[in-house]
């Protein structure tokens, strides 16, 4: 069965955007997403703040920052994504780190009722309608109780391959993702490049049997990269700091952004090698 | 031999995915190298201890101490290791341990520039490359470590986000840590992060408590009735436990920074302590489940402590493990008392004590009575590197054990 999230990647080469949800307010991160998916967006990868976000580089962080700044939390994450599924109709993903999952319910109020651990977060983003989550700081080996709440909730658990990840690794990664797999396409921390690292290439070649969607990600900023990645082989790529940096700035974001997921999607689109010709519907 | 990963529900591996071959390769190393001394590894390295770190360090009987509460009181002195602090013991080993798995590159973060300046020193009597990240907060308060570092020909880089403290030195020493990981170890600087990290550190640190374990018994004849020592991280605190923990009759005190209250500003996300031992949450931070301050969402929380080396948010999964079977007493004392213990060691028995073991001694102080007959405290450093603090924090404070630096007894 496809989840929603594997559906995106049916047709052509999909486009993930991520944002940070709340940078710099709650309003303006709606509006971002809009026009994120009005610029050929598949999935949104929504981001959570953490207060200690160690696999980012310094553009998310700082986002994450002036989001927590402004005040996001989980509770208002979640309203956040209830409208923001209202208005769009691609999957949201959550991407988070562990502390603020395992915490969730676990704090006042939360731990006499009987739940504990991830499952009372992944019940809740469920609730508001996010389809994913992407946990940086929670390798396969410490993923089975969150693995088991998303069963229980439907939701993709996606994993984040990373250049130095063994064989023995990737089988275990494999035999428990679903949505995509997220190929890290560089090592190090997000933030843009100006080239698409050779690593990319390795990863992808290590997992061209894979039935699941691949995305890369980590340096991506422009057509040209998008481009050379799927042509590489990957299923989508997926987007964080160039538009990150855009919302930065706050001029005329909506429309840059707007304007980046097309250039970032028409290079992806031109670089899938044999599209199949278009259905006459 | 194998190593476990958790201690109960605590410890484990929550770490990005790019760093977890490295951590199972060290884990591989660790297991074969420290646990089964595989090369004579372990044998080097006591020998790199006792040749270029001056161990055993001495237990010393606290005579002045000793009268002052009645009852027998032993220092064990760690000040007195090369370089001034527990740290060497910990950084020599994994430097080694680095050059056993054939790293060529050393990354580390310090807090009170303790670490930073052990690793910093390690690596140039071994010859590897070092570089060491520091909160710019912590670099301002311990400017003669941050020269000592830099002497070593360690690359010291500041760190400007967050409060500029350990917690914000941690995530950056992990970020280099995950573009480099191929020729690269990091030196964690305490019994904290994923495994095996807090298993490796005890191991190199427990020298501490096999010495003073075994000088007791020869200077007094038995096992102390308790060993007192301060917990921030926790490396000199499960080095001074960790020999003892089998040893029923003999309390563990683990004295936390209460800081300058034991409250929580939620609204500015920090916590005036940094007691998160005896106060915080369980949680997951820096590649570890253990206490953590943190607010109810689970951001993790700013600390505080008039001793850098002592400024962070969690705590070793270990002791947190230790101190929920009660094997562990988790206390606390505040910057005051801490600072008014630094000036009475200093006066009555010639030793600058480190702020972090001003902290133990403050305890020993407030609760003597508690400690029973025989007392080990474990005086992890020495305070060289806290002067400035000191000087300006007794002077705010108009604390009356604090001399005047200002003017000259012939001057009065």
């Amino acid at each position: 069965m496809s989840s929603e999230i594997e559906a995106a990647f049916a047709d052509e080469p999909a486009l993930v955007s991520y944002v940070a949800a709340g940078d710099p307010d709650a309003e303006s991160t709606k509006e971002y997403v809009r026009a994120l998916v009005r610029g050929g967006t598949d999935v949104v990868e929504l981001g959570l703040p953490f207060s200690e976000p160690v696999a980012e580089g310094p553009t998310i962080q700082q986002a994450i920052r002036r989001a927590l700044d402004a005040g996001m939390t989980p509770d208002r994450y979640f309203d956040l994504v209830a409208e923001l599924r209202e208005e769009v109709d691609v999957p949201l993903v959550c991407m988070t780190y562990y502390n603020l999952i395992y915490q969730y319910g676990s704090g006042e109020g939360g731990a006499d009722d009987g739940r504990e651990g991830p499952e009372p977060f992944v019940a809740a983003a469920a609730e508001a309608g996010i389809s994913g989550l992407i946990v940086p700081d929670l390798p396969v080996d410490e993923s089975d109780p969150l693995k088991e709440a998303c069963e229980t909730h439907g939701l993709d658990l996606i994993f984040i391959v990373a250049p130095t990840t063994t064989d023995e690794r990737l089988g275990r990664m494999l035999s428990r993702a679903s949505g995509f797999v997220y190929v890290q396409g560089r090592l190090g921390t997000t933030g843009a490049r100006s080239d698409v690292s050779d690593d990319t290439h390795g990863s992808l070649d290590r997992l061209a049997e894979t039935d699941l969607p691949k995305a890369v990600g980590f340096g991506i900023s422009e057509g040209d990269h998008a481009r050379e990645i799927v042509a590489g082989g990957a299923d989508g790529i997926i987007v964080g700091s160039a538009f990150v940096d855009i919302v930065a700035e706050q001029e005329d974001t909506a429309d840059r952004l707007e304007a980046k997921a097309r250039e970032l999607k028409a290079g992806a689109l031109d670089g899938a090698p044999d599209l199949p010709e278009p259905e006459s519907k | 031999m194998s190593s476990e990963s958790k201690f109960g529900e605590y410890g484990g591996q929550y770490v990005p995915e790019a760093l977890m071959p490295a951590i199972e390769e060290l884990t591989d190393a660790y297991e074969r190298y420290v646990l089964d001394n595989e090369d004579g590894f372990m044998d080097e390295f006591r020998e790199r201890l006792r040749d270029f770190g001056g161990r055993p360090t001495p237990l010393q009987r606290a005579d002045r101490l000793s009268e002052r509460y009645d009852r027998e009181v032993y220092l064990k002195r760690e000040d007195l290791l090369h370089g001034g602090a527990h740290k060497l013991n910990n950084a020599l080993g994994q430097v080694l341990l680095a050059k056993y798995m054939g790293k060529e590159r050393i990354v580390a973060e310090t807090g009170a520039g303790q670490h930073g300046t052990a690793t910093a020193m390690a690596c140039a009597y071994l010859d590897v490359d070092c570089e060491i990240y520091m909160g710019r907060t912590d670099i301002n308060r311990q400017r003669p470590n941050v020269f000592r570092m830099r002497i070593h020909d360690a690359a010291v880089n500041p760190v400007d986000i967050g409060s500029g403290t350990l917690k914000e030195a941690i995530n950056e020493t992990m970020r280099d840590w995950a573009t480099n990981v191929e020729d690269t170890h990091y030196v964690i600087g305490s019994v904290v992060g994923p495994h095996p990290f807090p298993r490796m550190v005890r191991d190199f640190q427990s020298v501490i408590s096999e010495e003073a374990r075994e000088q007791i018994r020869e200077k007094a004849g038995r096992l102390p009735d308790s060993v007192v020592a301060c917990a921030g991280g926790g490396s000199n605190t499960m080095g001074a436990f960790h020999e003892f923990v089998g040893d029923d009759e003999v309390d563990l005190v683990a004295v936390e920074a209460g800081g300058s209250a034991l409250t929580i500003d939620e609204e500015e996300g920090l916590a005036p302590h940094s007691a998160s031992l005896s106060t915080g949450d369980d949680g997951v931070l820096h590649g570890a489940r253990t206490k953590l301050l943190q607010n109810p969402d689970g951001q993790i929380l700013e600390s505080h402590s008039v001793s850098a080396g002592l400024d962070y948010s969690g705590v070793g999964p270990e002791l947190a493990y230790l101190a929920d079977e009660g094997r562990v007493t988790p206390v606390n004392v505040g910057d005051d008392a801490a600072l008014e213990a630094f000036h009475r060691l200093s006066k009555t028995e010639g030793i600058i004590p480190a702020l972090e073991s001003s902290h133990a001694l403050a305890y020993l102080e407030e609760h003597p009575d508690e400690l029973g007959d025989l007392v080990v405290v474990n005086v992890s450093g020495r305070g060289d590197k806290d002067l400035d603090t000191v000087i300006e924090e007794s002077e705010k404070r108009d604390l009356d054990a604090a001399p005047s630096m200002e003017v000259f007894e012939g001057e009065q």
